[in-house]
C-alpha cells in the first residue's frame, strides 16, 4: 500500500516534514562543526551535515548531485580532513582555547550576513515556478559533454594539478638535504 | 514550505553564516578549512535550489554544481597539504601561532 502525500490524519505534507527534519539536522551539525572543542568530533559532525545536505538535494529533485555529494564529500573530502586532523593533533590541542580572542567580531559578521541574506531573499520576488522540477540525469550528461565540455576539461586539468601539487607540498624533504629541519 | 524557493535560500544563507563564523573565529587551521567546506556547500545548495525552481536554469545549475564540487575537492587537497607543510615546520595547527612574519 503506497503512503499518501500527507501525514496520516493531518494535512502536513511529507515533503515539508522531511525538509524541516533535514534542515534542523543540517544547521545543528554545522553549528557543532564550528563550536565543538574536540576537532575529531567536529569532523564527524561535518560528515553528518554533508549527509543531510545530500537528503535536501534529493528533496530538490536532483538525485545525481545527491549521489555526487555522498561520493565526493562524504567519501573523499571527509576522509582527507580526518586524516589531516589525526596527523596534526598535538596532545594539548583539544584542551586549549578553541576560538580566537576576536571571535565575537566574527560572530557579529556572521549574524549580519545571515540578516542581509534573509532580508534580501524575503524582499525580492524570484521568478520561481513554485514547485520542484526533477532534473533528469541524461539531460545533465548531454549538457555536460556538449555545451560545457570546455569547463569540464579545464576542471580535469585543475584536479590533476591539485593532486600533483598536494603530493609535492605534503612530501617530506629529501633526507640528503643538509638544512636544519627543526 | 518545501515547495517555496525562499525557504531553501534562507537555509543556505544560515549555513553560509555559520561557515563564516567558523572561518573567522576558530584557531585551528583545519577547522577553518572545514568552515570553508560548509560555505561551499551553502553556495551549492543555492545553485541547486535555483535550478529546481527556475525552469530555464534546470540543467545548467546541475552542471555548475558538479563543477563547484570538483573545484572544492581540489581546494581541499591543496589547502590540507599546505596545512600539513606548515605543521611540519611550526609543530602547531593553530593559526594565531603562525606569527614569524611579525617578529
Amino acid at each position: 500500500m503506497p503512503i499518501g502525500q500527507t501525514l496520516p490524519f493531518t494535512a502536513v505534507r511529507w515533503d515539508d516534514v522531511l525538509f524541516v527534519v533535514l534542515a534542523i539536522m543540517l544547521l545543528g551539525s554545522a553549528l557543532l562543526v564550528v563550536t565543538m572543542r574536540d576537532i575529531i568530533r567536529c569532523g564527524l559532525a561535518m560528515i553528518a551535515s554533508f549527509a543531510s545536505l545530500a537528503g535536501i538535494y534529493v528533496l530538490l529533485g536532483n538525485p545525481l548531485i545527491a549521489a555526487t555529494q555522498v561520493l565526493v564529500y562524504i567519501g573523499a573530502i571527509s576522509i582527507l580532513v580526518l586524516f589531516a586532523i589525526m596527523l596534526t593533533q598535538t596532545k594539548n590541542a583539544p584542551t586549549r582555547l578553541v576560538f580566537q580572542t576576536q571571535a565575537w567580531v566574527g560572530a557579529i559578521a556572521a549574524v549580519a550576513i545571515a540578516a542581509i541574506i534573509a532580508g534580501t531573499v524575503l524582499t525580492t520576488t524570484w521568478p520561481s515556478t513554485g514547485a520542484v522540477a526533477w532534473t533528469a540525469t541524461s539531460d545533465i550528461a548531454t549538457m555536460l559533454f556538449s555545451q560545457y565540455v570546455l569547463p569540464f576539461e579545464a576542471v580535469s586539468v585543475l584536479l590533476t594539478a591539485a593532486v600533483v601539487g598536494g603530493v609535492l607540498l605534503a612530501r617530506r624533504e629529501p633526507p640528503a638535504g643538509k638544512e636544519d629541519r627543526s | 514550505m518545501s515547495g517555496s524557493l525562499d525557504s531553501y535560500l534562507i537555509l543556505s544563507g544560515l549555513l553560509f553564516a555559520i561557515g563564516t563564523f567558523g572561518f573567522l573565529g576558530r584557531r585551528n587551521a583545519i577547522s577553518m578549512l572545514m568552515s570553508i567546506e560548509l560555505m561551499l556547500n551553502a553556495v551549492n545548495l543555492t545553485i541547486i535550489a535555483f535550478g529546481a525552481f527556475v525552469k530555464p536554469l534546470n540543467v545548467h545549475a546541475s552542471v555548475i554544481a558538479l563543477i563547484v564540487i570538483a573545484v572544492a575537492a581540489a581546494e581541499a587537497t591543496v589547502g590540507l597539504a599546505i596545512v600539513m607543510a606548515i605543521y611540519r615546520n611550526k609543530k602547531t595547527p593553530l593559526v594565531d601561532e603562525y606569527d614569524s612574519m611579525s617578529e
